[in-house]
């Protein structure tokens, strides 16, 4: 099994030769799913270069860095690290909506942000170190 | 930290989040959270998320988020000063003076999140929210991936190898002093206020470690 680490979860994939992978893990990593257009995800879609399809295979690494996301890999190559792009950062802060995220709280409770709407929030960060 | 604050304005819609970037885990943050005896919400971001999305660099940092969800005031020091900067690392103090300024500032700070919860004061326009955004770069964004996997690696007895990681990302985003400070709290216990921190902000010069909110 292959670990993929995305911004928001860890999965484990049968993937081979680097991030080939079934459309449907690759759906379920990412949440863009295989169509006849490229990987699509709501009404985007981003076609794929020719070598990164093969029967009923998806290279998910050509993938992402098509979409500019950063892409890292352990020695072995058995956990990667699949990071948002940039641009897509960015985009989503200078829409000024909030990121919405989801964390435990530290009895494991897990909190989104997204169920204090309709108050004033003050997000802060902190640190023991 | 924020205890005294969420109560006075608790029932005026107001609602503090803490979020410990603390990639040791929940139980390396649990004692101070039970000391600070909180009843907002205290998170545990073990693989620094909160900074991932809001393109943060130190702790603590704040960002305001209004009723509608929107992005109020841009991430910013929250309450802390640049002060310790000049404490005689001998007796770990601050002068008396040094002290009174500090303590101002942050009363300063406190006093803004009042007026904002109780008027709306302090927050901003779209226009000036956007154009105080940091901009993450390529190398921003490949540095939380580096992290994320360091982190992880940390965590499954692959340490040398995620230190590697962990390095990288604090090369490809110097500014950081949170990528920087964790990894080497993951090293060591203590290693990220050390000496090698100090020489770290002494490096800064006339640059801030904590830019001051422009309220």
């Amino acid at each position: 099994m292959t670990k993929i680490l995305t911004p928001t979860g860890e999965h484990d994939i049968a993937a081979h030769d680097g991030l080939w992978m079934s459309p449907v893990d690759a759906e379920r990593v990412t949440g863009w799913t295989l169509k006849p257009e490229g990987m699509c995800r709501a009404d985007l879609c981003v076609p794929l270069p020719a070598s990164a399809l093969a029967p009923n295979e998806v290279d998910l690494e050509a993938f992402w860095k098509k979409l500019g996301g950063p892409v890292v890999a352990s020695e072995a190559r058995d956990v990667w690290a699949l990071g948002a792009a940039a641009e897509e950062r960015n985009a989503t802060l200078e829409g000024l909506e909030a990121p919405d995220f989801t964390l435990p709280d530290i009895d494991g409770v897990p909190r989104t942000l997204s169920q204090l709407r309709g108050r004033k929030v003050f997000l802060a960060t902190w640190a023991s170190w | 930290m924020w205890q005294a604050l969420y109560e006075e304005l608790k029932d005026k819609g107001f609602m503090v989040v803490a979020v410990a970037q603390e990639s040791r885990g929940a139980e390396h943050a649990r004692p101070w959270i039970e000391q600070a005896g909180s009843s907002y919400w205290q998170l545990i971001d073990t693989d620094h998320r909160l900074e991932d999305l809001y393109n943060l660099v130190n702790v603590p940092q704040a960002i305001w988020i209004d009723e509608q969800g929107r992005i109020a005031r841009p991430p910013e020091t929250a309450g802390s000063t640049d002060h310790f900067r000049r404490m005689d690392l001998s007796t770990r103090t601050m002068t008396p003076r040094d002290q009174a300024e500090r303590l101002a500032a942050r009363q300063a700070y406190l006093d803004a999140v009042r007026a904002w919860v109780a008027t709306g004061a302090h927050a901003l326009p779209a226009a000036a929210v956007r154009a105080d955004l940091p901009k993450v770069t390529p190398e921003i964004a490949e540095a939380r991936a580096r992290f994320r996997l360091g982190v992880w690696l940390r965590a499954n007895d692959r340490a040398a190898e995620g230190d590697l990681h962990l390095a990288e990302a604090s090369r490809l985003h110097p500014e950081s002093w949170s990528l920087w400070r964790q990894a080497a709290d993951l090293d060591e216990v203590g290693k990220a206020s050390g000496p090698e921190f100090w020489k770290r902000v002494q490096a800064l010069g006339d640059r801030p470690y904590y830019p001051p909110p422009k309220l």
